[in-house]
């Protein structure tokens, strides 16, 4: 019973990622698919713990620390990209 | 290494000092210190007359790629001997007369006289050395040699085409010829030329027997000037007169006769040889000898002589062949004695014309037989000489080609004779163009002399006022045309001395016992066909010379379009022309048309394979259950991979690109495999910044947001590539023969490599060697960016 929910819960979060894919990819604007890639993130970080307590296993914890940074700095830098232009600014006093 | 071994390499090493005496001694021509070394090599060989005469040979082995069996092993018979001894012997008179012909202060003689060595030495080579490897050798040393002679007035563009010319026809035969050397080799396992004639049962049957043969005379031939190979020899008559006579009379035209004579012993008793080589000959020499009436420049005429004189010779050699197949074979063998005798003969009368004309040149400043006339009374010894030459060359008596003339015709006649090879249906042939090409012999030959030194002076056309030329230009002619006339009185004394033993390295098997080759020449053998053939000819020759202004304008019927020298240039200019349109027509210089080919071939090659072999299999053993998730996550993946493809903005490619990294990241973890989805996520979340970074600074002029226009042919070749690709991963899933090694890490991953993560273990501890070299790559890559960056080379102009 546990499995089959946890193979139900991830059958909905793929479904979700799929929304979301179909959002990245209508858009209408960048900010949108920005947002949607970001939403993507947060569901591979439940996809991939519930994964894990399918397979039972710890292997894939850093994974999810993992994903929370890279799908925040990822995030920021989208944000940064879309406001200035550019991600890394030059030091003005070099 | 005996003596005899730095014979050979003698002119070579004089060669090395030649450049210094040129530097250093001012005061002496060049040209009489290179004098001594042909003229002691002729004594040398001279003294090995006696054992050529008494039957016997002599076999020198030296090392030199022993393991390959290639050694450097001189070898001297009646055969080599008789070359060595022409090349020796011209050589020692061409160095001579080249000293009064070329000046000391306005040519380059340092080069010339090395170049001359080279050739000198090259040719010894080719006629005493066993190993046809080395034999090979030092034949493109000749024909290299002949090449650089050929261009020694380099700033002369014809001269540079004569000798281009020259280069790409010999060399292009030599190789040919390489590869018959090769195939006996396959056939004989062994490079001796001496091993292979004693394995000629061998040869005889193999399947390789007949390419072998072909290959071998097309080196010939071409080196021989036969036709249609002659092409290149009325061209290389821009060298200087004394390579003329050298080279392209006397001595390196005559290596491929040589080539025939010693592989004649292997290939002679089949029909094949005697068709080949007996017509080739032929159709040469009336070809030839047709063709040099038409020349109005001197060497012009004698080089067209050449060709059809040494069509004449190989006729001969080839006429001999039938012999083999005879009881009594006196009776056509005579056709080999006429060869050879003619051989000499033709040295001896070419190479006085050569220098001849040469001293015309020189005296008169033109070689332009239109320009010259009435010089008989001007040169008198030069109007001997060339009038010794040309009798000679006509084949009138008393000079020494009455004689080679009559017993060619004499083998003719007998070859019509024969009953072998359909001989008695075609055979009439031979002496009927025999004839034909000494009438035109003749014709020339009295052009050449006549229209020179008879006939009203025209000192206005000429450049010089012409004299008899100095004292030592004359001596190497007149040496030559007074063994003309003494052979004509004497032949006899070259008959067991030079030609029986020559004959006898050409058909070493045809006699058993101490039987020797009858030779003997006689000058009159009462009125028989051959004798009332030379008055035939005397007679028409004389009637063709004087109506010579009349049927001259035949030649001008014959189509311009159709020569061989047409035919050359049209190849060589085609081939540069359509070898460059070709490669212009699929370099595009467009990497998408490269990227074309590169996964055309991929289908082409794969697919081929796959229907060929049958390869392609479907197995569902062993299969894992797929999950619902599982289905969906692919749906997204090939939703984003569609979107990346389909994508109207780059941007939105970047983004769904980066989706399509993320979920094979998510893929990772379902496989288990939590090492590849750590990294998978940072590195597609750099790379997907770095496209970020791409893509802003893309040209302000470009960033039109253009949409991806649809080309048929690169959506067939991305289907194909994918379906490809897709059979191959199920096929070779499915066919899966042995178990993995994976059970080994598993189970020692703890015990040898100390740690419980399976994967670092393999990647630091097993199998740690390709992870250094991963990581070279990154730091490469690392630097590689950073100097890109750093570096900026300045544009053409700009100061660095």
């Amino acid at each position: 019973m546990f499995t089959f929910i946890l193979q139900l819960s991830l059958g909905i979060m793929a479904v979700s990622t799929l929304l979301y894919v179909i959002r990245v990819i209508k858009g209408p604007t960048v900010p949108d698919r920005v947002v949607a890639l970001d939403g993507i993130g947060i569901n591979l970080i439940a996809m991939t713990a519930l994964v894990s307590i399918l397979i039972k296993t710890t292997a894939f914890l850093d994974i999810i620390l993992l994903l929370g940074i890279l799908s925040f700095i990822g995030t920021i830098a989208f944000a940064k990209f879309l406001e200035k232009g550019e991600i890394i600014e030059n030091d003005r006093n070099r | 290494m005996q003596l005899l071994h730095f014979a050979i390499l003698a002119p070579f090493l004089f060669a090395f000092i030649v450049p210094f005496l040129y530097k250093r001694v001012k005061r002496v021509h060049t040209g009489w210190f290179v004098l001594i070394l042909p003229v002691v090599l002729f004594v040398y060989f001279i003294s090995k007359l006696p054992i050529t005469m008494a039957g016997e040979t002599v076999r020198y082995a030296a090392e030199w790629i022993p393991s390959l069996g290639i050694n450097y092993t001189v070898y001297i018979d009646g055969l080599g001997l008789l070359f060595a001894l022409l090349i020796t012997g011209i050589g020692s008179l061409v160095t001579l007369y080249s000293i009064f012909y070329l000046s000391k202060d306005k040519e380059k003689l340092g080069p010339f006289y090395v170049y001359l060595l080279m050739f000198m030495g090259a040719m010894l080579g080719v006629v005493l050395v066993d190993n046809v490897i080395v034999l090979y050798m030092f034949w493109e040393l000749t024909s290299l040699s002949s090449f650089l002679l050929i261009g020694y007035w380099y700033k002369r563009e014809k001269s540079r085409y004569g000798a281009e010319k020259s280069l790409l026809i010999t060399v292009g035969g030599g190789l040919c010829m390489l590869g018959g050397f090769i195939l006996l080799y396959l056939m004989t396992d062994s490079f001796s030329i001496r091993e292979m004639v004693n394995q000629v049962h061998i040869i005889a049957g193999h399947p390789f027997f007949i390419p072998a043969m072909i290959l071998l005379l097309l080196g010939a031939f071409t080196k021989s000037a036969q036709f249609p190979f002659y092409i290149w020899l009325p061209d290389a008559m821009e060298a200087p007169t004394p390579v003329s006579a050298y080279l392209h009379s006397a001595t390196m035209v005559k290596a491929g006769i040589y080539l025939i004579a010693r592989f004649s012993p292997i290939f002679a008793f089949s029909p094949v040889w005697f068709w080949t080589v007996a017509s080739v000959g032929l159709i040469t020499m009336v070809w030839a000898s047709f063709n040099a009436v038409r020349q109005t420049d001197l060497k012009a005429i004698l080089a067209f002589s050449t060709v059809s004189q040494l069509g004449m010779i190989v006729s001969m050699l080839g006429a001999g062949a039938a012999a083999l197949h005879y009881q009594h074979s006196e009776y056509f063998t005579a056709a080999v004695t006429a060869a050879v005798f003619h051989l000499i003969n033709h040295a001896t009368f070419k190479g006085s014309l050569f220098m001849a004309v040469g001293i015309i040149d020189h005296e008169t400043g033109t070689r332009d037989i239109r320009r010259l006339g009435g010089l008989m009374a001007l040169m008198p010894i030069t109007f001997t000489v060339s009038l010794i030459g040309t009798f000679s060359m006509a084949g009138l008596p008393p000079f020494n080609g009455f004689l080679s003339k009559e017993m060619f015709f004499t083998s003719m006649l007998r070859i019509a004779h024969a009953d072998i090879f359909n001989l008695d249906t075609w055979g009439v042939l031979f002496p009927v163009l025999a004839w034909i090409g000494s009438v035109f012999t003749f014709i020339y030959s009295m052009k050449l002399f006549f229209r020179t030194f008879r006939g009203p002076r025209k000192p206005d056309q000429l450049e010089k006022t012409p004299h008899e030329a100095p004292l030592g230009m004359l001596i190497s002619p007149v040496i030559l045309a007074a063994c003309a006339v003494s052979l004509f009185f004497a032949p006899n004394v070259l008959s067991y001395s030079l030609i029986e033993p020559a004959m006898n390295s050409i058909y070493p098997a045809l006699l058993t016992g101490g039987d020797t080759f009858h030779v003997h020449i006689s000058q009159w053998h009462g009125v028989t066909a051959e004798l009332l053939m030379t008055l035939g000819i005397i007679i028409v020759g004389t009637i063709g010379y004087v109506t010579l202004s009349k049927w001259e304008r035949l030649y001008g019927l014959f189509p311009k379009k159709l020569s061989l020298n047409r035919l050359y240039d049209a190849v060589t200019g085609n081939m540069e022309k359509r070898s460059y349109q070709l490669t212009s027509s699929y370099m595009t210089g467009f990497l998408r048309d490269y990227l074309l080919y590169t996964f055309a071939a991929f289908i082409i090659l794969i697919g081929t394979a796959f229907v060929m072999k049958d390869g392609f299999s479907v197995t569902t053993k062993g299969m894992a259950e797929i999950g619902l998730y599982e289905i969906v996550l692919s749906l997204v993946m090939v939703s984003a991979t569609a979107a990346t493809v389909f994508a109207k903005s780059r941007l939105t490619a970047i983004i769904s690109l980066g989706v399509v990294g993320y979920t094979l990241a998510l893929f990772f973890v379902i496989f288990r495999a939590p090492d590849l989805a750590l990294t998978q996520l940072v590195i597609e979340t750099i790379s997907v910044a770095l496209f970020l970074l791409c893509f802003y600074h893309l040209p302000k002029m470009r960033r039109k947001k253009k949409t991806r226009t649809f080309r048929m042919t690169n959506f067939i070749i991305s289907l194909g590539v994918g379906v490809i690709v897709t059979m191959l991963g199920i096929a070779s899933s499915s066919e899966k023969t042995k178990d993995s090694i994976a059970s080994f890490f598993t189970a020692y991953s703890h015990k040898l490599g100390g740690g419980n993560n399976i994967v670092n273990v393999i990647l630091v501890d097993f199998r740690g060697f390709d992870t250094m070299f991963e990581i070279t790559v990154l730091s490469i890559a690392a630097l590689g960016i950073y100097s890109m960056i750093r570096t900026k080379v300045k544009e053409e102009g700009e100061e660095r």
